[in-house]
């Protein structure tokens, strides 16, 4: 157990595979958590802990529609893809979050006008994927630079958002946001019920395109914060933890939202305390909402979440 | 004087795609609170007739109107059941959900205003309120399609499209959803096209039957087109048409009518 958390916490840490030695093992606890310097520290992160809440709003909602759409596959596609945008752009000495969105429009566009059935969809990400991965890897192998920036752009690093880059992270975030709530209505309907959805005019295809092109730019935005192997735990998990306690299309969204906001902040104020990468305490803290959601949800489920009430009968018989 | 527009008017309609064509010659004028039920074998136009007048496929030749005016996407005029199908109970959908977007989901924005009372009317009218709060992926097959109907019917549209709604429903349930909506065109006037593969759950309300066949098609009252010698010629080779205790049973030309109907013989 200690070597695993060991092994993870020093690669993603980017120091070399052979500094292995028993003086780290002896202080990989105070390396996960040491809160001392705790004050001084949260007024360096100020800009991350903005970013965190803005990122929970976005990916709270845009997963509520990839729950409703299926498409968890194409996020962790998309993220790597992504990944391999912000590799080339590192390589290039260009924004990093420029590479990111460009490599995550492009592949969320592909996805969106060739996949259209779901079995077609998941074979094109699987072709995807371990182009991107792979594209990405090669960037990254051949940047000189710094080894912890190659691996911020997999695993999340804490300060990647700056003062100058939160300025784009924000306008990204409010074109999602807004994008979201001008298609909220015909989006749900054609996710959900889409054969009907086409029968009332809804322009079903255009707002799946639609929609794909924010998700690409939602995963863009979370790739800098947890990097592009940990999207999926602020774009699905809160979501997916939200679906299983509440069925209601107001409340799903506002779980969901505070659910991806307490990960994303939970796991920035945690990862202050320790000097591995941020994305192992949001992937954690969004796991364990998961789990006590699960719980509940299954809880509710047994005392009858589907129970009728009394009228059943009543109307069944007048109609029958 | 002003003849009242009929829910769904065909003159002279043809359906091609490219050089095959689908049907030609169509005629029929299908008025209000009309049941009409549409056969035919697979691949006939059951369902691009269902996209012609939804406005999805636009027609080869001819003349569609619904009211009067020509085919819209969108048309409030017209309501749509589709068959059944399986939902995710994680879908976070419920009852009144869906009856709702039927009624607004066509409109951009969040969606303010209160449909609650109209909702709950049309979930009244079928039975389903005591269900109006259950995920809809919970809900059984017959109880679905019960929701949809309200659906449906929210825009209180002059003509209802059944696309094979009764497929993957038990016998019992069959008989529960076509019940309701016929009790539901009796009581608000609402003409219907019932597409289906399978005629005796449907037949004590057909007013009329168009039967689509590779070799034309046929519009009558059952007792006309359900005739051996009609649907011999419509299939151009020999079917036979059994009548037994109130059930039609066609043999041949179709192997799937067989196949439903011994299906549906419990």
């Amino acid at each position: 157990m200690s070597t695993a958390v060991l092994s993870v916490s020093a690669l993603a840490a980017g120091l070399p595979a052979g500094v292995l030695p028993a003086e780290v093992a002896d202080d990989w606890w105070t390396r996960i958590f040491d809160f001392s310097d705790y004050g001084s520290l949260i007024a360096l992160v100020q800009n991350s802990l903005i970013a965190g809440v803005v990122l929970g709003l976005v990916g709270g909602l845009v997963g509520v529609f990839v729950m409703q759409r299926d498409l968890a596959f194409a996020v962790h596609g998309i993220s790597e893809l992504s990944f391999a945008g912000a590799a080339a752009a590192l390589l290039l000495s260009i924004d990093v979050m420029l590479g990111a969105v460009l490599g995550s429009v492009v592949a969320a566009v592909v996805i969106g006008l060739l996949g259209t059935r779901a079995r077609d969809r998941n074979s094109i990400i699987g072709v995807l994927m371990p182009f991107g991965l792979g594209l990405g890897v090669l960037f990254l192998a051949l940047y000189p630079g710094r080894a912890a920036n190659k691996f911020g752009l997999l695993t999340g690093q804490i300060v990647a958002v700056d003062s100058t880059r939160l300025s784009l992270f924000l306008v990204i975030a409010a074109v999602i946001v807004a994008g979201l709530v001008v298609i909220w209505r015909p989006l749900t309907f054609a996710s959900v019920d889409p054969d009907v959805a086409a029968a009332r005019g809804v322009p079903t295809r255009a707002l799946g395109i639609g929609f794909m092109l924010l998700l690409g730019l939602a995963v863009a935005l979370a790739v800098q914060v947890v990097g592009a192997l940990l999207v999926l735990s602020l774009l699905i998990t809160p979501a997916a933890a939200a679906t299983r306690v509440s069925a209601s299309p107001v409340v799903v969204p506002l779980l969901s939202v505070a659910f991806a906001v307490t990960s994303a902040v939970g796991g920035i104020l945690l990862a202050l305390g320790g000097s591995v990468p941020i994305s192992p305490y949001v992937t954690t803290v969004s796991f364990v909402i998961y789990v006590v959601c699960r719980i509940v949800g299954n809880a509710r489920t047994r005392r009858g979440w589907a129970r009728r009430v009394a009228v059943a009968s009543a109307a069944e018989a007048s109609t029958a | 004087m002003s003849v009242p527009a009929a829910p769904l008017e065909l003159e002279g309609a043809r359906l091609a795609y490219g050089p095959r064509v689908v049907w030609s010659d169509v005629d029929l004028t299908v008025r209000p609170g009309e049941f009409l039920t549409v056969l035919g074998p697979n691949g006939s136009g059951k369902t691009s007739l269902l996209r012609a007048i939804l406005g999805l496929t636009p027609l080869s030749a001819g003349r569609l109107s619904i009211m009067g005016a020509p085919p819209r996407r969108g048309s409030r005029a017209v309501g749509y059941i589709p068959q059944q199908r399986l939902i995710d109970p994680a879908t976070p959908v419920r009852a009144r959900d869906l009856v709702r977007l039927g009624l607004d989901g066509d409109r951009w924005g969040l969606g303010g205003g209160s449909t609650r009372a109209r909702v709950d009317a049309l979930l009244a009218a079928v039975g389903a309120s005591a269900y109006a709060d259950v995920p809809l992926g919970m809900l059984s097959g017959g109880e679905q399609q019960r929701v949809r109907i309200a659906q449906a019917l929210g825009t209180e549209p002059a003509l209802l499209l059944c696309d094979e709604p009764l497929l993957s429903l038990d016998l019992r349930h069959q008989h529960e959803v076509t019940a309701l909506i016929h009790a539901m065109r009796r009581e608000r006037g609402t003409a219907v096209v019932f597409v289906t593969h399978e005629i005796n759950p449907v037949l004590p309300y057909t007013d009329r039957v168009l039967y689509l066949a590779p070799a034309g098609h046929a519009i009558g009252v059952p007792d006309e087109v359900l005739t051996s010698s009609q649907l011999s010629a419509l299939y151009g080779t020999p079917v036979d048409v059994l009548r037994s205790q109130g059930r039609v049973v066609i043999v041949g030309g179709d192997d799937e009518h067989v196949h439903h109907v011994e299906e549906a013989d419990e």
